[in-house]
């Protein structure tokens, strides 16, 4: 109860922060999606591709976040604005997922789908977008969904190099020893974990190929 | 790709195929003449499919030459080549996401015909290969085997296709309605005359709808017969098949079914 009259009496700010949390996320996912699909179609594509740009993304998977950002810090125009580099880490983590997923919904297409569309004479592109693509999509947004989630996360660790964000609240609660202020973060955030987690799964089943 | 009636569909000019230095095909030569079905008999591994895909070029030689109506395949646009080539194979590979109808109205579809045209033209093809009109808007997972290899054949006959590849169009079917099939098959190149080429592994099929069968093994093309030659050869590979034929079936010889 006490957690909710602070989250009333603070209404602005966390709305405000929440907002921040989004564009964050949002903005990261977007940067993710658009490099990450055409990445992870490549290497299905090419198979050859498909080890250093996997192991890659893993490598920048085990990277802790805290250090990221710190690596990230002394990078020119990124290091003026913390949100930019708060963008930049979320997008990194959450090429993952997203080119793990794309690769492993175009690879997982019945091989002879494949092949009748070329032998009737598709062209590449006709391919990807009217059979590869439609058929790989749930897994691909299942990929997508999971980079989301982990954003949620991640983002609230972007406020301690001054990113915003709920982490904010997170932070300071922790430095104020008050579990109210903590939870003023947290629970925000969660919420907006689990709504991206029912949107994209939503999406996702919609999209199910039968 | 019109050319004079007089050139062979489809010729195989000593064609190679080699994958990492293992030959699939060696040497290949063969000729396949407009309208007759040429059927390529011959075991697992012996090169059947490949020959096959050399037609549409889903595979390149290592060495030789594919023509088609006159011409290298080499030549010409791939994706041209392939419009103007049915394919049919034993996983049929409908589109799970389309619809029947969207299935049949592909070839016509990219070749972008207008759509009153490709509703009749589907329409068209699916009394021709016997299916009921009301399965049109039904998805392949809602199909039988046999309905779905029959809306195989209609889509690879929609852009009304000269040659017809088929990869094992009927393997996978239950005896009877492969025999079903196989007599639809029959009424239907007894009227349309497409260049056909057939890939199969079993001898009855062979005799039933060939009018020439390339017998193959290991990569090689052993001999090329008329069925009921086929059941006379004397040729060793071939005498083995009979062999291998008659001793499940007491049929008698030479009679084709």
């Amino acid at each position: 109860m006490n957690v909710l009259r602070f989250m009333l009496q603070n209404q602005t700010q966390v709305l405000e922060l929440t907002g921040e949390h989004l564009w964050l996320v949002g903005l990261s996912t977007l940067f993710a999606i658009a490099i990450g699909v055409p990445l992870g179609i490549m290497i299905a594509h090419r198979p050859r591709m498909n080890k250093p740009v996997i192991a890659t993304a893993n490598v920048i998977q085990t990277i802790p976040s805290l250090a990221l950002f710190g690596f990230l810090l002394p990078t020119p125009w990124l290091g003026e604005r913390a949100d930019r580099l708060a963008i930049l880490a979320l997008t990194l983590y959450a090429l993952l997922p997203i080119i793990r997923n794309t690769y492993t919904g175009i690879r997982g297409i019945d091989p002879a789908i494949i092949e009748s569309g070329r032998g009737m004479g598709l062209t590449p592109s006709q391919l990807l977008f009217q059979v590869e693509l439609p058929l790989a999509m749930s897994v691909i947004l299942s990929g997508i969904r999971i980079a989301v989630v982990i954003s949620v996360g991640l983002a609230t660790i972007a406020a301690a190099i001054g990113a915003g964000g709920l982490g904010e609240f997170i932070f300071r609660g922790l430095a104020m020893v008050d579990n109210r202020v903590i939870l003023a973060g947290a629970i925000p955030a969660a919420i907006l974990a689990l709504s991206a987690d029912v949107a994209v799964g939503w999406l996702e089943r919609r999209l199910q190929p039968k | 790709m019109e050319q004079t009636s007089s050139s062979p569909a489809i010729e195989f000019l000593d064609v190679s195929y080699f994958v990492s230095q293992t030959p699939i095909l060696a040497q290949f030569k063969l000729q396949v003449s407009r309208g007759e079905t040429l059927v390529l008999l011959g075991r697992s591994g012996s090169g059947k499919t490949t020959t096959l895909k050399l037609v549409n070029r889903l595979v390149a030689p290592t060495a030789g030459q594919v023509w088609v109506n006159g011409k290298s395949n080499a030549e010409v646009d791939v994706i041209e080549l392939r419009r103007k080539i049915g394919y049919v194979i034993q996983e049929v590979g409908l589109f799970p996401h389309f619809s029947v109808e969207r299935n049949i109205a592909l070839g016509p579809r990219i070749a972008g015909w207008p759509d009153a045209r490709i509703r009749a033209r589907v329409e068209e093809l699916l009394a021709l290969v016997g299916l009921d009109p009301q399965l049109r808007s039904r998805y392949p997972h809602q199909l039988s085997g046999g309905q779905r290899q029959r809306v195989g054949v209609a889509r690879a006959l929609a852009a009304d296709p000269e040659i017809l590849l088929m990869d094992e169009p009927f393997g996978a079917l239950d005896p009877l309605t492969r025999d079903e099939v196989q007599r639809e098959f029959l009424s239907l190149q007894k009227r349309l005359h497409k260049t056909v080429l057939f890939v199969t592994h079993d001898l009855r099929e062979a005799l039933r709808l060939a009018s020439r069968i390339a017998l193959l093994e290991a990569g090689r093309l052993v001999t090329v017969l008329e069925p009921q030659e086929f059941m006379r050869s004397s040729d060793p590979w071939a005498a083995a098949y009979v062999r291998a034929f008659e001793s499940g079936w007491d049929l008698a010889k030479g009679n084709r079914p």
